[in-house]
């Protein structure tokens, strides 16, 4: 005990803190007292009574919704994600997912048809024979994860918003959802501004090459103005909608908006 | 109980000068606790993907996974935005920034480091600031508007693109915001040092005397 109220020569920690409560208004001083001073203020900073608490995760959850609008706010439709020379192109470009390559969706591209629901004038289903006839083109940009790391890649494919268009999709509308082949179902939603983004992009190709499966076969949806996770891969089916229906990640904590 | 009364007494005997004001005690720890909630939610993150070959101990993170620790820092940073910008403000405005952190010269800084070396710099005013807390205090102001910075230019690398070329590339900011993340971390730890070893300066940073 005697060593540690002198941690530093000549200084009492306890006359140091009774100095401090008492400048404090009473119930303050009670409450700070009650939670034991200096280390209970200490457990206040590192939270593990607050962190656990469903009132914080409560305030997060608001924060992170008023962060959705914020970023909205400032979502610039025109502002271009930067492009980058082919050799810039980061090799190999990493695969990532919550499962490993040999888990990842097989997709027989014979078989496999876009669904396309909701908001939309013509409801068809698209081959990809189809899908590869619409005009393409190619982009090379960083693709930023949520974990912070990031890499340049190049993806070749048609501008959502002309596909949207073709569809006779409800550009008012406020989402586009998308559902994919993975394990678990793996789904995102992608608010409407950024889907008609110029750069949003049905990506079929990789380095020019057909998408392989390790990068989304048969089609992959670049979003170059989102996180990583609001790219989805092995997409099967798009959906029109004003409702938020959730996605994979946003549902378990990601901010939902995610925008670069 | 004898060693209150002294306490008491000490109170009583200091002349009541105002050596932090009101504005500047309030914003002191209001940053503090922002800026740790920062510092542990951002460790949280960096374990995610980390820049270096080591990782930060997790009892030392908050947010318990990445997207609880991404949670706790985009709600942080609010906070540490709100404050910081009206204490940079109100430091300009009040000119206390001119007052007490300048003029900050090589030779007193020498000067003044040789005698906190040998233990001969004296605390006797607390008004005014010699010249080691000088540069200590305008560098991390400096190390603080870069930090967010860097931190915006993660968050907002197309939106904000003219912040990114500041950096060089994204990339480029991760780093510079790491660096000034530990920069942060070696102020604190000198700080807190320095503030138990004159006591009397926690104390005007909490009652303003």
């Amino acid at each position: 005990m005697a060593k540690r109220s002198f941690l530093i020569p000549g200084v009492d920690k306890r006359l140091l803190i009774k100095d401090s409560i008492k400048t404090m208004p009473d119930f303050t001083r009670r409450r700070f007292i009650a939670g034991g001073a200096s280390l209970g203020a200490l457990t206040l900073l590192t939270g593990c009574d607050v962190i656990d608490s469903s009132s914080a995760e409560d305030m997060l959850k608001q924060v992170s919704k008023f962060n959705d609008a914020v970023q909205a706010f400032i979502f610039n439709p025109d502002a271009l994600a930067p492009t980058f020379p082919e050799s810039a192109i980061t090799k190999p470009f990493p695969f990532n997912a919550y499962y490993d390559l040999d888990d990842a969706p097989e997709v027989n591209g014979d078989d496999w048809k876009l669904e396309v629901r909701g908001l939309v004038d013509n409801k068809k289903s698209w081959t990809l024979p189809e899908l590869y006839k619409l005009p393409q083109v190619t982009q090379i940009t960083r693709h930023i994860c949520v974990e912070g790391w990031s890499a340049i890649g190049s993806w070749t494919g048609t501008p959502l918003r002309d596909f949207l268009k073709l569809i006779g999709a409800d550009m008012r509308a406020k989402y586009v959802w998308f559902q994919c082949a993975d394990k678990d179902g793996y789904n995102s939603p992608l608010d409407m501004r950024s889907a008609l983004h110029p750069q949003t992009q049905m990506t079929f190709k990789y380095a020019s090459e057909i998408l392989p499966r390790a990068y989304g076969f048969p089609m992959k949806i670049r979003v170059p103005t989102k996180l990583g996770f609001k790219n989805p891969k092995y997409v099967v089916s798009m959906e029109v909608t004003n409702d938020y229906k959730g996605g994979y990640w946003e549902d378990q904590g990601y901010n939902s908006f995610s925008g670069s | 109980m004898s060693s209150i009364t002294v306490a008491d007494e000490q109170v009583r005997a200091t002349p009541a000068k105002v050596i932090q004001p009101a504005w500047v005690r309030v914003m002191h720890w209001i940053n503090a606790f922002a800026m740790i909630l920062m510092i542990l939610s951002g460790w949280q993150i960096y374990n995610a993907s980390p820049l270096f070959g080591f990782s930060f101990p997790r009892d030392y993170t908050l947010g318990g996974w990445l997207g609880g620790g991404l949670l706790w820092h985009f709600a942080a940073m609010w906070l540490l935005m709100i404050n910081g910008l009206a204490y940079l403000v109100t430091g300009f405005a009040t000119g206390r920034f001119r007052k007490k952190l300048l003029p900050i010269t090589p030779s007193g800084v020498l000067h003044d480091v040789r005698a906190a070396l040998t233990f001969k710099l004296g605390h006797d005013d607390l008004t005014v600031y010699n010249y080691v807390q000088r540069l200590l205090y305008a560098g991390i102001i400096v190390v603080g508007v870069l930090i967010v910075l860097s931190g915006l230019s993660m968050w907002k690398p197309v939106q904000l693109y003219y912040l990114v070329m500041l950096f060089g590339d994204y990339p480029t900011a991760r780093y510079v915001h790491f660096i000034c993340m530990a920069a942060i971390c070696a102020f604190l730890v000198i700080h807190i040092l320095l503030a138990l070893l004159v006591p009397k300066s926690l104390r005007a940073m909490i009652i303003g005397r």
